[in-house]
């Protein structure tokens, strides 16, 4: 088969040639792909990166924990485990706006966001947000950070999993966790949105 | 290696084309896919470095135009037959058979529970990358380091956009497995980690730089050497 612009009709067969293989070698079963794939597909999403960032809001001491030792602060919420063993929380503020960004492959924090959108892990994203970053948050995802506010893009060279901690939206004062944590969207955690406004 | 993998710069790729929210897989077999990766860690295929370092190794045409989970295939492919876990004939007269008969079932097996156990295990623990060393820590917070101007073969995380570019050290990380070792079946060679933060004039000159923006790179230590307040590389 030729490698070049497989069809998906031959990427499935390929894959399916290849799992038929790694099942007679012991290394996988149809079990195991329903059990991994029910995980990132039902438990394991920005809904729990969303619950950190709310008790971070609201509880002064889990924040300078999350941001001092993320890992760690997020056992305390049950959140953990696969691409988020070394974690660093990155907190916007009125100076300083953080966004993320994998250029060699496509490094992003699991246990709080799931796996990555294709978006994220596309030659074009990778390429364009540490070359023009102002730009690309204000054309491509409609984002426009003041020039007086500086855009610190966070390349995921190493093993180390960053996400934003991004700012509270005003008129939230005496919000519960819960409401808080509806406002957190997967974008605001990686850079390219802010927390959705209270309404 | 300098592949186009390496995307950190590269202009006129287009627009990005962001969604609101995505499910985490789009056929199929990309779920297959993903789990096929858990079995080759499990396997000893590779390791996470010498994984990406698969990726690497595509038809750099395919790698632009291809969707993301056919990378992963690519890799365990590369491995696999490689290292002897796979034989190519096979796999290719395996595959025109289901291209041929795509509803013809897999191999009939049994459950393993000590596989599900491995998933779960391995989603809630993780593989952690941190290694003690007894190697200096050669930097400190502040400290102004360059970027080595070098083109390594094989696989590295020196990324080519930040090669020769001068940063600010404003974090050490502890030690880390090194994926120029690892990414090249040579160990792991635990290194130090320092994040290092760069001007958006340094990278791509004043005038074409967004205003009030900066990069930051995790860069091990072998990657970056002392500049001197001059601007100068110290000995």
């Amino acid at each position: 088969m030729n490698d070049v612009n497989r069809t998906q009709q031959e990427i499935a067969a390929r894959v399916k040639a290849l799992e038929s293989m790694m099942i007679e070698q012991g290394l996988v079963t149809t079990e195991m792909v329903d059990h991994y794939v029910e995980i990132y597909e039902n438990q394991v999403g920005p809904q729990l990166g969303a619950i950190a960032v709310a008790r971070a809001w609201t509880d002064p001491g889990f924040k300078a924990r999350l941001l001092e030792n993320a890992t760690e602060a997020c056992k305390e919420l049950g959140i953990g485990g696969m691409q988020g063993e070394h974690m660093v929380v990155l907190e916007d503020t009125d100076d300083v706006h953080h966004a993320i960004v994998c250029t060699l492959c496509s490094c992003y924090p699991w246990p709080v966001l799931g796996t990555p959108p294709n978006w994220y892990k596309e030659p074009q994203y990778r390429s364009r947000m540490v070359r023009e970053p102002r730009k690309v948050l204000a054309e491509e995802f409609g984002f426009s950070i003041p020039d007086t506010t500086e855009i610190r893009v966070w390349d995921s060279s190493s093993e180390i999993r960053y996400w934003v901690l991004p700012q509270r939206p005003p008129g939230t004062e005496g919000w519960t966790e819960e409401q808080l944590a509806d406002l957190v969207t997967r974008d605001s955690m990686i850079g390219v949105g802010p927390a959705r406004a209270a309404s | 290696m300098n592949g186009v993998f390496d995307l950190g710069g590269t202009d006129g790729l287009g627009r990005i084309g962001p969604t609101p929210a995505e499910p985490p897989f789009h056929h199929d077999w990309e779920k297959a896919a993903f789990t096929m990766q858990l079995g080759c860690f499990r396997g000893g295929w590779f390791s996470i470095d010498s994984f990406r370092h698969g990726i690497e190794l595509m038809d750099p045409v395919v790698y632009l135009s291809s969707p993301y989970y056919e990378h992963w295939l690519h890799s365990f492919e590369h491995h696999g037959i490689t290292k002897g876990h796979l034989d190519r004939a096979e796999l290719d007269r395996r595959t025109q058979y289901y291209l041929d008969n795509p509803d013809a079932p897999l191999p009939a097996h049994e459950p393993d529970p000590e596989l599900l156990e491995f998933v779960s295990a391995v989603v809630s623990a993780g593989a952690p990358a941190d290694r003690p060393t007894d190697k200096p820590i050669r930097f400190q917070v502040g400290d102004l380091v360059r970027v080595r101007s070098v083109a390594p073969f094989g696989h590295t995380r020196m990324a080519r956009y930040v090669r020769g570019k001068v940063a600010t050290v404003v974090a050490h990380r502890g030690s880390f497995v090194f994926p120029d070792a690892s990414g090249n079946e040579r160990g792991e060679d635990p290194q130090h980690l320092y994040t290092i933060q760069f001007d958006a004039a340094e990278l791509w000159g004043e005038e074409h730089a967004d205003v009030n923006t900066s990069t930051t790179f995790d860069a091990w230590d072998p990657y970056i050497e002392p500049v001197s307040e001059h601007g100068g590389v110290t000995a």
